[in-house]
């Protein structure tokens, strides 16, 4: 029994792998189109390449601006650029966008009272999913490790017709 | 009830809560794309654009202090900004002041529509590169809010703006204006 459940973990664990490594092959650093911008050092234009992948365009809604053509996440973009050249560090981006499109711009939001549902939701789930399964399976084990429900006479029945078949 | 039945119910009862949410959404009661508001209750940003009319001078909402007025975005590529156009017309000549601020336009097809359904604006600013709407934390036309004599920011309307959204946001702010004075 237990095998089956670890089993099962594992499987359902990998497919969380799968999802993360997605996830990365889209939006890496390198893919920013930085669009001739210039940088007076490769520390703000890190900075610029991170913002942009954080920020969420607010048109598209499931695009960070970075992936957007939304004319909207071209003029994030040109803001974002002004404010890494002005020197602002990643909190003044951040609580910039913040003040003005909520914490929705933030592709990952602050850990606080209202999003605790959008951080823990999945991991309850998951714990929920995990409790149903185990009852599920142990109900299961219980009731085959029960005497089988069959009358006497069949498995005499079953019995001869058995050894009829060997001898 | 049969063990058998379950699955069924299961598919009822998401089926159901599906209908109420497309319902929602199509009374426009929810709308999974709007983004909460920042803005309600805190002092409006100001913004010194270029004057629509003349680009060479500047328009500022900081002449508008001590005054309850409406900041609305709009564009002529915005088809909800031409439907609604029409009834800021009919505000303006209740003596509403509107502010207009224009987004992502081009000076002379903006020109051309106020010139041909009629100009409802004390001024408007000209922001083809979202300057002023980025400050305002617009992501979509037409917006419209209401600021306060203390420049606060009381009520955002996103979308069009119709008579029964005006009752109901809008119309108690002015009502209470004149009663004061």
């Amino acid at each position: 029994m237990s095998a089956r459940i670890l089993l099962a973990l594992v499987l359902l664990l990998s497919a969380f792998a799968v999802q993360a490594e997605d996830a990365v092959v889209v939006d890496t650093i390198d893919t920013v189109d930085t669009e001739n911008l210039y940088f007076t050092s490769p520390e703000r234009e890190a900075l610029y390449r991170k913002m942009v992948l954080e920020l969420r365009c607010l048109v598209c809604q499931n695009q960070n601006i970075a992936d957007s053509n939304a004319e909207l996440a071209q003029d994030l973009r040109r803001r974002t650029y002004d404010l890494v050249s002005q020197g602002k560090s990643e909190q003044d981006i951040v609580a910039f966008m913040v003040q003005r499109y909520g914490d929705f711009v933030m592709y990952r939001p602050p850990f606080k009272s209202t999003t605790l549902f959008l951080w823990l939701g999945p991991f309850l789930i998951l714990v929920l999913a995990v409790a149903m399964l185990l009852l599920y399976v142990r109900r299961r084990d219980t009731q085959a490790a029960r005497a089988p429900d069959i009358a006497p006479a069949d498995l005499d029945q079953a019995r001869k017709l058995l050894e009829k078949n060997t001898s | 009830m049969s063990k058998a039945f379950l699955p069924l119910l299961g598919f009822l009862l998401l089926a159901g809560l599906f209908y109420i949410v497309l319902l929602q959404m199509d009374s426009g009661a929810y709308d999974p794309r709007e983004v909460p508001t920042e803005f309600i209750g805190r002092e409006a940003p100001s913004f010194t654009l270029p004057n629509l009319y003349d680009l060479s001078t500047t328009v500022s909402t900081e002449s508008m202090r001590g005054r309850v007025w409406l900041l609305n975005v709009w564009g002529t590529w915005c088809p909800e900004c031409w439907r609604e156009h029409a009834f800021l017309v009919h505000l303006a000549g209740q003596g509403v002041p509107i502010v207009g601020l224009n987004w992502r336009d081009t000076v002379d097809e903006a020109i051309a529509m106020l010139t041909d359904k009629g100009d409802p604006f004390e001024f408007i600013g000209y922001d083809p590169r979202s300057d002023a709407v980025i400050e305002w934390g617009v992501y979509g036309a037409p917006e419209t809010f209401l600021i306060d004599a203390d420049g606060i920011v009381r009520v955002l309307h996103k979308g069009m703006l119709t008579a029964a959204d005006w009752e109901r946001k809008f119309a108690p702010f002015f009502a209470a204006d004149e009663d004061a004075s």
